[in-house]
């Protein structure tokens, strides 16, 4: 029979075994009685020679070597029907569990597709990307399109392909719609290994100048304008007013930061845009594969000799200029990993509490049942036995929560994803698999086990005579001191989550109050981008433009609007190299300041204050002499003084000759309230929209931005606005419409979606912690009732026996406090470690968060210390 | 009444393959021709006897059926397997060999030692 055989047939065996036994007891009491015994003393005898048949019976049960299953079996039934007879108490548990592991599996589900999962890419792990670094300005992201072409065509570690951001309206086919666009080299596709759904990749001779016009739609633009019908390919598509004819459709979810509905090869502007021969213009997001046998190291060695070689090559651009290769996963999810462990930790900090609380719970039970534990060793229960059977209730509690912690991590993951501030990189792989599955089912046995501990130490070895023969009153000093663990460790873990949240808050708050250097009240932009149509010579460009700021100004609510490529706190951003000396730094150590091309408005309809001389006006326009503002950071760090306005700067990207200064305007926290004071690049400066020279003119176009101030809500004026502007083909949309506060608010919203989470933690560490302390209280004071009835029946008052409790429960509190200080502070370093913006702890939050938990927690022992106080003495004294 | 000895460790199990060796027998049957055959030197401990029976069976060394016996009753009546006879004959065999060099140990002369 095999073993699961013996298992199924397990009531025959032991009729079987029953009859075995009985067999040869009847057949030794024969035999005595042949021998002339009496047959009751026979009988006796035969049963003394065996053994006693139940040890016998044991024991073979022993030999069939299916018992521990058989134990696991009993041990379930056994637990199911404790638990029953306990509905409160396992509902509380089971809840308990369900909570937090429930919570802790959703951060892990984020964490495992986020951060450990690898892309889904072919042998995404040799997939690289690349970047190059100044020692003045750090890394970059973009290669120039000539640096790109010479580090493939020499690179033998590496396959490159390159990309950039584009976009633009579709005319046809549907309504006129503005879509982000990505222009990719001809081998992007087949470097990630990945294929069109339909038609085809680009060919390598079709990011070539001259080639034929050709595009891939994305999945989502195939379903929207074609039907999804696969008789798109080969039609044609006009695009930021040119036709193409589609080849390729992309795979559902394709994405190169951000999504993108339109790829063209890169090099078919080549004509048109200037940027493709300026070394200086990088604007080329680069990745790569590892070619077979080369490893990371190899790779990042070959691109440092290239960088070399392209320096004393081309030293005027080149000089200083590094390339280095980090893997893609890295930089795709940049640095979310810390936020996300760090709200893994939190989330495991509230299931360790949720544990604790169950443990001490269970102990308090275990304590109740000592007695009925005893009685079963007194029967022949092994120490280990008993162990096992109380570890295996603790870990069928811990799968029933997790079961139902899953059920809840499953109905809310979505919803909590998409809450995440901003993009969550990856959001779109979230989901539970297998790994997160054995996490759960990790983490609800692991809690079984750390819950169950406690109780299962406590099954009772010596002793068990005195154990059945005392009353229910006396108690171990041990459980009493296991009891203050629990509560001490649940009240130091509650303190770090709340001086945490308090930390945020804050932090929060402080930030908040930070001066964003602009009005931020009812102001509201949009990018926008004129109709290709009227790109045709740069005068009418020109004219097209002024046409849309007049257009916008007579509608009503708008007070003033202005042109700007770059919006204070919104992504995107154009940093330009200067110098104040006829001489120039070395190439590539020039300090860089933040540059906005913007019309004369800018600073009415930003609120900006002007420091000093003027700002832009209509007189600035192409032919005069080029100006430029800057602010009060870059006046300071340039010439050492406020007084700059009639002096000259060098911006070689602009004009060979210096430009004249004529403004100082207040500095913007332009990268975000918390992120400015660490960024880079602090120095601003902006120079007028009507000096852009012409062949600049039609890239300008295509990044401008409309911002207006409003005397009415800002969002208000957005349908009217949009239809002035729509233009005469109607093909000129408003997009990215975003109000200043909006922006503002936004650039705070990872502190915020923090603060909320770890405010959430930790009411819910509070609560737990009062739930705890109440729960081991009322266990406490209920075993001493005995001993308040004597103290009373000496003359002790009901407020003598109050302040007993309490000053017990006051006790561990402290104890509590001081561990969690210590914790919190170790706690607090981490989080000024992760959290950009973050103020060290301060005695403040302390002082703020500490009352607050011992006063709910003073709270939750006040209602055993009162009914420890209304004991009636004679009554207590009757119980024993 | 002669003092009787307990068995040497792991004994048990190669005295109850013996037996069986003989021809299917019941457990009672086991017990009492131990018993005999070492003339109540060895104290065969009845409460072992059951568990052992069973460990055997599970090993595959032995195999059971429910058989009447001379009074009519049923009982089960163990023989022994194929693989039983293997393990009774390599257990013997060492068991012998075990014997042999214990004796050779003990006759031993005092002086021989040096």
């Amino acid at each position: 029979m095999t073993w699961w055989q013996r298992l199924w047939h397990r009531t025959r065996m032991e009729e079987q075994l029953e009859k075995e036994l009985r067999f040869h007891l009847d057949q030794h009491a024969s035999e005595l009685i042949a021998q002339g015994q009496a047959p009751n003393e026979a009988r006796r005898q035969a049963r003394l020679a065996l053994g006693g048949p139940e040890q016998v019976k044991e024991k073979c049960r022993d030999a069939r070597g299916t018992r521990w299953l058989e134990d696991l079996l009993q041990d379930t039934r056994y637990a199911l029907r404790t638990f029953r007879q306990k509905p409160g108490f396992t509902a509380i548990a089971l809840l308990l569990l369900a909570l937090g592991i429930g919570a802790t599996t959703v951060m892990f589900a984020v964490v495992n597709s986020v951060l450990l999962r690898p892309l889904s890419y072919p042998e995404s792990d040799r997939l690289v990307t690349l970047r190059v670094f100044t020692e003045q300005i750090g890394e970059l992201w973009g290669f120039s399109n000539l640096d790109f072409g010479d580090a493939k065509g020499q690179s033998l570690t590496l396959a490159l392909a390159a990309w950039t951001y584009g976009g633009g309206t579709i005319s046809e086919p549907g309504e006129p719609e503005y879509v982000n666009g990505r222009q990719i080299s001809a081998e992007l596709f087949s470097t990630l290994r990945i294929s069109p759904v339909k038609g085809r990749a680009f060919r390598p001779d079709e990011d070539r100048p001259g080639a034929a016009p050709v595009a891939i739609i994305s999945y989502g633009l195939w379903q929207r304008d074609f039907g999804g019908e696969p008789s798109a390919i080969g039609k044609s598509l006009v695009y930021d007013g040119k036709p193409y004819i589609v080849v390729g459709i992309a795979p559902a979810g394709f994405q190169l930061d951000g999504e993108a509905d339109v790829f063209t090869p890169l090099e078919l502007r080549q004509n048109t845009d200037p940027r493709m021969q300026n070394r200086r213009a990088r604007f080329l997001r680069v990745m790569g594969r590892l070619q077979p046998g080369f490893g990371l190291a190899e790779g990042r060695a070959e691109l440092a000799l290239i960088a070399r070689n392209l320096a004393k090559e081309y030293p005027e651009s080149n000089t200083g200029l590094g390339m280095i290769a980090y893997p893609l996963q890295k930089e795709l999810v940049g640095d979310i990993g810390s936020t996300l462990w760090l709200l893994l930790c939190a989330v495991g900090l509230v299931l360790l509490i949720a544990c604790v609380n169950i443990a001490s719970l269970l102990l308090a039970r275990a304590a109740s049942r000592e007695r009925e534990l005893a009685m079963r060793v007194a029967l022949g229960a092994g120490r280990s036995r008993l162990a096992r059977q109380c570890l295996s209730e603790s870990a069928i509690l811990g799968l029933g929560g997790g079961g139902l912690g899953v059920v809840l991590a499953f109905v809310s993951i979505h919803p909590f994803v998409a809450f995440w501030p901003g993009s969550l990189p990856r959001a779109e792989e979230v989901h539970l698999d297998w790994r997160v599955l054995v996490f759960a089912v990790g983490a609800s046995l692991l809690s079984g086990l750390l819950f169950g501990l406690a109780p299962a130490l406590r099954v009772p070895v010596r002793g068990v005579e005195q154990m059945l023969r005392a009353s229910a009153r006396s108690i171990a000093g041990s459980s009493r001191r296991l009891h203050s663990a629990f509560v001490i460790s649940e009240i130091a873990l509650a303190v770090v989550l709340l001086v945490s949240a308090g930390m945020l808050g804050q932090t929060l708050l402080a930030l908040s109050s930070l001066d964003p250097g602009f009005n931020v009240h009812d102001v509201m932009a949009a990018r926008f981008a004129l109709s290709p149509a009227t790109l045709g010579n740069p005068e009418q460009v020109r004219e097209a433009w002024q046409d849309v700021l007049d257009r916008a100004r007579r509608v009503p609510g708008v007070d003033s609007v202005t042109l700007a490529d770059i919006i204070p706190m919104r992504e995107g951003e154009n940093s330009l190299p200067y110098w104040t000396t006829a001489t120039p730094p070395p190439t590539n150590h020039e300090p860089v300041a933040l540059a906005s091309c913007v019309s004369p408005d800018y600073l009415k309809v930003m609120g900006i204050p002007l420091r000093q001389g003027r700002f832009f006006n209509e007189h600035d326009r192409i032919g005069s002499e080029p100006v430029v503002v800057i602010d009060d950071n870059l006046a300071q760090h340039a010439f050492g003084t406020k007084d700059a306005v009639g002096k000259r700067i060098w911006i070689p990207a602009m004009s060979p000759s210096p430009i004249l200064i004529v403004g100082i305007v207040g500095h913007v926290r332009h990268w975000g309230l918390a992120a400015d004071d660490q960024s880079r690049v602090r120095d601003q400066m902006y120079y007028p929209f009507a000096q852009v020279p012409s062949p600049l003119l039609h890239f300008f176009s295509s990044v401008m931005s409309i911002a207006a101030r409003t005397t009415i809500p800002p969002l208000k004026v957005v349908e009217p606005l949009g239809q002035q502007l729509r233009g005469a083909a109607g093909d000129q949309v408003l997009y990215e419409i975003r109000t200043m506060e909006q922006l503002v608010n936004a650039s705070l919203a990872r502190q915020r979606f923090l603060l909320l989470l770890f405010g959430i933690f930790a009411g819910l560490a509070l609560l737990l912690a009062c739930i705890g302390i109440y729960g081991v209280l009322a266990y406490l004071t209920g075993q001493r009732v005995p001993e308040f009835g004597v103290r009373m029946a000496l003359g002790a008052s009901a407020r003598d026996v109050m302040r007993l409790v309490l000053r017990q429960s006051l006790g561990m509190i402290f104890a509590g406090v001081g561990v969690g200080i210590f914790a919190a502070l170790a706690a607090g370093r981490l989080l000024v470690h992760l959290v950009e913006g973050m103020r060290p702890t301060e005695p403040s939050t302390f002082a703020i968060m500490i009352p607050i938990l011992v006063a709910a927690a003073l709270f939750a022992s006040f209602l055993p210390a009162r009914r420890a106080g209304r004991i009636d003495p004679m009554r207590a004294l009757r119980q024993e | 009444m002669p003092e009787k000895s307990d068995l040497p460790q792991g004994t048990l199990d190669l005295l109850i393959l013996k037996v069986v060796a003989l021809g299917p027998v019941h457990g009672y049957a086991i017990a009492q021709r131990l018993e005999q055959v070492s003339r109540g030197v060895v104290q065969v401990p009845q409460g072992s006897l059951y568990p052992a029976l069973h460990r055997l069976e599970n090993r595959g060394l032995l195999a059971a059926d429910w058989e009447e016996t001379e009074s009519g009753r049923e009982a089960k009546f163990y023989r022994l397997t194929r693989k039983g006879r293997t393990q009774l004959e390599t257990e013997a065999a060492s068991w012998q060999r075990l014997i042999e060099a214990i004796g050779l140990v003990l006759k031993m002369s005092e002086g021989g030692a040096k």
